[in-house]
């Protein structure tokens, strides 16, 4: 698949948040052979200095980083944090959040159109975290996103795919727009599902960061969204409401 | 040209109130040991490259945040 013009052979996104440890971090990256991961910035306190030894382990997977705006509510201060992120990350991919509700982590879409097109001008290469929402994704577009992520359901709900039509309509709107499903992902046949409907990758990031065994998790995801996909390809049959014998009527023997 | 008792002033860094003696954000963030750390900077909701932390003059209650790489969704 192609991201901004890079070509990415891993469907599976991977956030690296709220893992037991740095290691089974490390594990779980390796286990589910993410091409990518999703970073953030936070405060670095000089004493501690938690975000230097973080850093290193990143670096030492040796994967294409995402960084996102997470918390941020207002367009100026994703835009900020995307200043902050492109110079420390060195990058212009960035993972725009304008959270619009605290309940829900709904994104604030009237926000995530304008920090879009702001960012979008000034050379960033934007990942939209938004709603399903037909319109919010054709002004994203027109703002200049190349890649679109609609989230599943809310982040950390492990809900799976709360629109399955919404999300089967924006595919068809835009076929030729890389579609990632971000958030909500809860089980491997979630993300199965996603890919099913022809999105082009999953984000995900608490279903295997709390899993018992996360690097197995994340294992498990990828062969998920990797049967998803195939599948996908492969052309599904159509559904039906009436049974249909899968074995030959013709032929059978009359033992009455 | 050195700092004298007169750069000292009070800087709000990440939220805590800091008395330092320092003229300009670079200098700031050697006062505040961060020389050698892999960090971004803003002034007041502002980001400041690198590249321009020197000529980002401070004065008296100016906000300065300093982040760094974390783990993020």
């Amino acid at each position: 698949m192609r991201l901004y013009d890079i070509e990415i052979e891993s469907r599976l996104l991977l956030g690296t948040s709220q893992y037991p440890s740095p290691s089974i971090l490390a594990e779980a990256v390796r286990a589910s052979a993410a091409g990518i991961v999703t970073v953030s910035l936070r405060r670095e306190a000089a004493r501690l200095r938690e975000g230097q030894d973080f850093w290193r382990l990143i670096r030492e997977l040796g994967v294409r980083v995402l960084p996102n705006t997470a918390g941020c509510h207002s367009v100026k201060e994703a835009m900020t944090t995307a200043e902050m992120a492109r110079e420390i990350f060195d990058t212009a991919w960035i993972k725009l959040e304008v959270i619009g509700e605290a309940d829900t982590l709904q994104p604030d879409v009237f926000g995530l159109v304008e920090a879009a097109r702001n960012l979008s001008a000034d050379g960033f290469e934007v990942f939209p975290y938004m709603t399903e929402d037909l319109v919010v994704a054709e002004k994203l577009v027109e703002a200049g996103c190349r890649v679109l992520m609609p989230w599943g359901a809310p982040i950390g709900s492990g809900r799976g795919l709360n629109n399955v039509f919404g999300l089967r309509a924006l595919r068809a709107r835009f076929p030729e727009i890389p579609l990632i499903v971000d958030a909500g992902i809860g089980l491997p046949s979630h993300a199965a599902a996603a890919m099913e409907l022809g999105y082009d990758a999953v984000l995900l990031n608490t279903a295997v960061a709390k899993a018992g065994d996360p690097a197995a998790m994340g294992r498990a995801m990828a062969q998920a969204i990797e049967a998803g996909r195939t599948a996908y390809l492969a052309g599904p049959m159509e559904p039906r409401d009436m049974a249909a014998p899968s074995t030959p009527v013709l032929g059978r023997a009359h033992l009455s | 040209m050195g700092l004298t008792a007169s750069d000292a002033k009070t800087l709000i860094v990440n939220g805590e109130p800091r008395e330092i003696a320092a003229k300009n954000l670079g200098e700031a963030l050697i006062a505040l040991d961060y020389a050698d750390a892999i960090v971004a900077t803003a002034l007041n909701g502002e980001f400041v490259p690198a590249r321009k932390r020197d000529a980002a003059g401070l004065k008296e209650g100016d906000r300065i945040e300093i982040v760094a790489p974390r783990q993020g969704g």
